[in-house]
C-alpha cells in the first residue's frame, strides 16, 4: 500500500512541476484584439497595466456612478476591446442640422437610459430625432491619433475634383476647453480636425475618454465638472491620473493583426476592394507624424480609413447629427478588426454605426451617397468575386 | 476588535497550558459516519475539551497551494493560507450552550464571526436560538468546514451566487425528531440581511455575496426589515437527506430617517440539498441547487439580472480503506465535483438571445485521509466562464493542493 501511496505521491509532485502544461492555452496573437503593442518600454507596460485596470473598473453609485448613465465600466460597452452588441448601443439624440442640438436642457446629446434607484432615466424627446451608436473596437487607435492633419487634409477632396463622386470631409470644430492642439495641429477659422467617434467629434482620445467617463457613466473629472443630471458642477469623482492611463491604454493597445494573409482569395479580394473604389474612403495604408511614444512614430500601419466625412445616402441618414456633420454624414470607421468583431459581439456581427447590418455583405449593400458607385460594383461583382472580397474583409 | 483579540490571547492561553499537561486534553472523536442532518453541523465538530472545564475548542486551517491559469494567462505558483477557523463552545448549564466560529481569512487579514449563538433547549423540537446565526439556505452554508470536503475550493454556487458562509445578526427556533429510519429536523430564523450593494457593486452584475462587505449588518439592517431564513430537512437511513430551504425579505434601503427613498424590493431564495451515501459501493453524493429571484429596478437594464440560479454536485468514492502509511483508518479518494452558475438568467429584449453570465466547471481530485478529520487533495478544474454578451467563454484551467484539517 505504501508504493500506491508512494506513486500518488509521485504524480502530484510530477504534476506541480510540469503545470505550466495544464493551464489552457493562450489564442493567437492575431485572433484576439486586445493586448499591447510590441516594444513599448517598461514603464509604458507599467502604465499600459495600469489604465487597462481603470479600463475594467467597475464604478459604483459610492464611487460617483451616475445619478443618470449608460453602465458601469468602459469595459462592458468595449469588451474585449472590441465592437459592442445592441445591449450595449447608445443613445443620441437632439440635433437635426449645424445650428446646433435644440434639446441640450432636456439631456440631450446623449440619452442616459440608466439611473440610479429613486432617479427617473431619461426618455427621448416628442420631436427630437435620434440615432443609435454601437460602440466600435477601441483597437491601434493610437496610429490612428498621430496621423497629421497635413495627411488628413490631402485625402480630403470636398469638391470632388477627381470627379470619382466621392468627396470626403475633415470635421472642423473648435476645441473643448481641456483639449490642447497637437504641436503640429492645422487650424482653420479657430477650428481644428476631429477624428474620433462616428461623426468625428472627439479631437483625441483625452476628448473621447472624459467624454466616456462623464456621459457614459456619469462620472466627473477635472476636465469636465459638470454633472449630466444636475447641469451643475460637482467634485471630480476620478483622478487626472486614471485618466491619463487610460489614454495610455487606449494609444498603446496594438493594432488587429491580419490574418490568412497568403490565401489567394484574399490577395484577390484584397486587389478587388482596390478596384471597386472602397479603398477611396476606406484607405489602406496611412502614416503616423511625429509621437512621443517611440512605437509610434512615424509608422506605417493599415487601418482601411481615411478619418473623413462621407455622405453615406439616405438609408444611413438617421436624421440626427453632430457638430458640423451632415445627418447622412458619417466618419469612415478603420476595418482593421472587422473579422474579428463577432469575437466580442456574442458571436454575431452587428455592422454600421447602429449594428443594422448582421453581415459583411449586409454592411455594403447598405452603402449609399457618394459610396453608392463603389456598392453597384459591389453588386455587379460575381459569387466568386464577391466572396474573395468578403473573404479579404475577413482577414484583417 | 479589541474583544476579537481578547479571545484570542484567552484561546492561546489556554492552549499553552493546556500543553503543559497533555493527560488533560479530551479529544472527542466525531464518528462522521453517524448520521446526522447538515443542521448539526456546529455541534458535530472535533473539540478538544480541558478536563472538567465547560469549555471545549476546536477549529480547523486550511492550506493550498496552487497554478491556476486562464486564457493561457497564469499567475504562476500561488501559495494560500485560506483560513483558519476557532470554535469555542461552552456548556452554560444544562441545556443552554454557547457556540461560536471565528474565522481568519487571507492571512488575518480579514476576521470574521462566522457564528455565535446561544441555544437554549426547551424540547428536542423546540430550541431558541441567538446571535450571529448562520442562515440555512441550502446545505453549503451552515456546513462549510474544510476538512469535511474533497476540494480546495468551495462550491462556486455557494460563494459566488450565494455568499457563504453567510451569517447575520438574528434569533431562530430549530429542532429535530427521529422515528426508525427517518430523522426530521426544521430551522426558523429572522435575521438581518441583505443591502442595495447586491445590485450596485464592483461586479457589474446581481451578486448576493457583496452584501457580506457591510459589516454593518450585525448591527443594522440596511431594509429596516427582517430576512427570514427556513429549511426543512428529512433524512432517511437508506435513501439519504433531502433539505428544502428558503430566503427572502425587502433588501433595500428603501427608507431612511423616515424619508422615503424608494420603492421596497424583495429578494426570494430557494435551495435544494441532498446527500447520500450508496450502501452498496460507499460511494458519497452531496449537492445544492438554488434558484435566486431578485427585484431589481427597471431603470437598471438587463446588466443586473432578476434571476440566477446554479448548484454542485460532489462525488465522492473511496477506493482504499485500510491501513496506510502507518494510519490505521486512512483513506483514499477518487471524487469529482460539477458546478454550474448562471448569474443572469433570461434573454436580451434587443435581440431574443440568451444573456450569459455563466460558468461551468469540472473537477476531478485524488483525495488522501488519514484519519477523517484530516484531507490531502490534490484538484485539476477545468473551468468555462461567458460574459454577458455570450462571446466565447474565458478557459481556466489548473492544479491545487491543499491540506485542510481540525485541530
Ligand atoms: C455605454 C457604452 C459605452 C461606454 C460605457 C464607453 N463607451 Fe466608448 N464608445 C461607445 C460608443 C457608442 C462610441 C462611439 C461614440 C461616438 O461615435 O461618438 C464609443 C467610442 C469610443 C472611442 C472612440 C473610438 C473611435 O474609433 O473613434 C474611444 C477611444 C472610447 N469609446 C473609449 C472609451 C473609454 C475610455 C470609456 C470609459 C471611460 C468608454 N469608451 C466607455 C460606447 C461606450
Ligand atoms: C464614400 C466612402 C465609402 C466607400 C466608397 C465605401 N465605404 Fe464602407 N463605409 C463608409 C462609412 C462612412 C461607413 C460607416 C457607415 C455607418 O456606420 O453607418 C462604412 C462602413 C463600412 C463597413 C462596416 C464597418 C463597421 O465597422 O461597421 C464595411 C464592412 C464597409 N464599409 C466596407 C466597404 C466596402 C467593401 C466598400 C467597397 C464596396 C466600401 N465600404 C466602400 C464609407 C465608405
Amino acid at each position: 500500500m505504501k508504493i500506491r501511496f508512494f506513486f500518488y505521491k509521485v504524480i502530484c509532485i510530477i504534476t506541480m512541476a510540469s503545470c505550466d502544461n495544464f493551464v489552457p492555452i493562450l489564442s493567437e496573437n492575431e485572433e484576439v484584439l486586445d493586448g499591447e503593442m510590441v516594444g513599448l518600454t517598461l514603464a509604458q507596460q507599467a502604465e499600459f497595466l495600469r489604465g487597462d485596470e481603470a479600463f475594467g473598473e467597475v464604478f459604483t453609485s459610492s464611487k460617483g456612478l451616475g445619478p443618470l448613465f449608460n453602465t458601469n465600466s468602459c469595459i462592458s460597452c468595449h469588451a474585449g476591446d472590441g465592437k459592442g452588441h445592441p445591449f450595449t448601443t447608445l443613445t443620441r439624440f437632439g440635433q437635426s442640422d449645424n445650428s446646433g442640438n435644440q434639446f441640450l436642457n432636456v439631456g440631450g446629446p446623449q440619452l442616459q437610459h440608466r439611473a440610479l434607484p429613486g432617479y427617473q432615466p431619461e426618455n427621448i424627446p416628442n420631436g427630437a430625432t435620434f440615432s443609435k451608436f454601437t460602440p466600435p473596437a477601441v483597437t491601434g487607435l493610437g496610429f490612428l491619433q498621430y496621423v497629421t492633419d497635413e495627411d488628413i487634409l490631402a485625402m480630403a477632396d470636398p469638391n470632388d475634383t477627381d470627379g470619382d463622386g466621392i468627396s470626403g470631409v475633415p470635421h472642423w470644430l473648435p476645441l473643448k476647453d481641456f483639449v490642447i492642439p497637437a504641436s503640429n495641429a492645422i487650424s482653420q477659422n479657430g477650428m481644428y480636425i476631429h477624428r474620433f467617434g462616428k461623426k468625428a467629434v472627439a479631437y483625441d482620445l483625452l476628448d473621447q475618454t472624459v467624454g466616456a467617463y462623464n456621459e457614459d457613466m456619469g462620472i466627473t473629472s477635472t476636465f469636465n465638472l459638470i454633472d449630466t443630471y444636475s447641469g451643475l458642477s460637482i467634485d471630480p469623482e476620478v483622478s487626472d491620473n486614471t485618466i491619463r492611463d487610460v489614454v495610455a491604454y487606449l494609444q498603446t493597445l496594438k493594432a488587429p493583426v491580419p490574418r490568412n494573409q497568403n490565401d489567394p482569395k484574399v490577395i484577390n479580394g484584397k486587389s478587388l476592394f482596390s478596384q471597386i473604389n472602397c479603398a477611396s474612403c476606406h484607405t489602406p495604408t496611412l502614416s503616423t507624424g511625429y509621437s512621443p511614444i517611440e512605437t509610434l512614430s512615424f509608422k506605417e500601419f493599415n487601418p482601411y480609413t481615411d478619418l473623413l466625412l462621407h455622405d453615406m445616402g439616405g438609408d444611413l441618414d438617421d436624421g440626427y447629427t453632430e457638430g458640423n456633420a451632415l445627418t447622412s454624414e458619417w466618419r469612415t470607421p478603420p476595418l482593421w478588426g472587422l473579422g474579428l468583431s463577432e469575437s466580442t459581439q456574442g458571436g454575431q456581427y452587428f455592422l454600421l454605426h447602429d449594428g443594422r447590418a448582421g453581415s459583411i455583405s449586409e454592411a455594403i449593400l447598405l452603402h449609399g451617397g457618394e459610396a453608392e458607385n463603389s456598392k453597384n460594383q459591389f453588386v455587379n461583382l460575381s459569387e466568386n468575386e464577391k466572396e474573395d472580397l468578403i473573404k479579404f474583409l475577413e482577414s484583417l | 476588535m479589541k474583544h476579537i483579540v481578547i479571545v484570542i490571547l484567552l484561546l492561546i492561553s489556554t492552549l499553552s497550558f493546556a500543553q503543559v499537561d497533555t493527560t488533560l486534553l479530551k479529544r472527542q472523536q466525531v464518528d462522521s459516519t453517524k448520521q446526522q442532518l447538515n443542521m448539526d453541523a456546529v455541534y458535530n465538530r472535533p473539540f478538544l475539551s480541558f478536563g472538567k472545564l465547560p469549555v471545549s475548542v476546536g477549529g480547523y486551517a486550511e492550506v493550498n497551494w496552487q497554478h491556476i491559469g486562464t486564457d493561457g494567462v497564469s499567475e504562476g505558483h500561488q501559495f494560500q493560507m485560506r483560513r483558519m477557523t476557532l470554535f469555542v463552545a461552552s456548556s452554560i448549564s444544562k441545556k443552554i450552550k454557547f457556540l461560536s466560529e471565528i474565522e481568519f481569512e487571507e492571512g488575518g487579514k480579514e476576521i470574521a464571526i462566522e457564528f455565535a449563538s446561544l441555544d437554549v433547549e426547551f424540547h428536542p423540537l423546540f430550541n431558541l436560538r441567538g446571535g450571529i446565526i448562520m442562515n440555512p439556505i441550502g446545505a453549503f452554508n451552515q456546513n462549510h468546514d474544510g476538512p469535511k470536503w474533497e476540494f480546495t475550493d468551495r462550491p462556486i454556487a455557494a460563494t459566488q451566487m450565494l455568499p457563504a458562509t453567510w451569517s447575520n445578526a438574528g434569533f431562530g427556533l430549530f429542532g429535530k425528531t427521529y422515528k426508525n429510519n427517518w430523522m426530521f429536523g426544521y430551522e426558523l430564523y429572522l435575521s438581518s440581511g441583505f443591502d442595495d450593494a447586491i445590485i450596485d457593486n464592483e461586479e457589474g452584475k446581481t451578486f448576493l455575496p457583496e452584501s457580506k462587505e457591510n459589516a454593518e449588518r450585525f448591527v443594522e439592517s440596511a431594509s429596516g426589515t427582517p430576512l427570514t431564513t427556513a429549511k426543512i430537512a428529512i433524512r432517511n437511513k437508506k435513501f439519504g437527506e433531502i433539505g428544502l430551504s428558503y430566503m427572502g425579505g425587502i433588501y433595500n434601503t428603501f427608507q431612511d430617517d423616515g424619508i422615503v427613498l424608494n420603492e421596497k424590493r424583495r429578494l426570494n431564495v430557494f435551495a435544494i440539498d441532498y446527500n447520500t451515501t450508496l450502501t452498496k459501493i460507499n460511494t458519497f453524493i452531496t449537492g445544492e441547487w438554488v434558484w435566486i429571484n431578485v427585484d431589481t429596478p427597471e431603470t437598471y437594464t438587463q446588466q443586473y439580472g432578476d434571476k440566477q440560479y446554479g448548484g454542485f454536485l460532489d462525488i465522492v468514492h473511496p477506493v482504499l480503506k485500510q491501513k496506510m502509511l502507518g494510519w490505521d483508518n486512512a483513506t483514499l479518494n477518487l471524487a469529482c465535483r460539477l458546478e454550474y452558475v448562471d448569474w443572469n438568467v433570461g434573454t436580451f429584449n434587443e435581440t431574443g438571445d440568451n444573456i450569459g453570465d455563466e460558468l461551468c466547471s469540472i473537477m476531478p481530485a485524488i483525495t488522501f485521509r488519514p484519519t477523517q478529520q484530516t484531507v490531502f487533495r490534490l484538484n485539476y478544474r477545468i473551468q468555462r466562464q461567458t460574459d454577458i454578451l455570450n462571446n466565447a467563454p474565458a478557459k481556466l484551467g489548473g492544479f491545487s493542493f491543499g491540506i485542510s484539517t481540525y485541530f
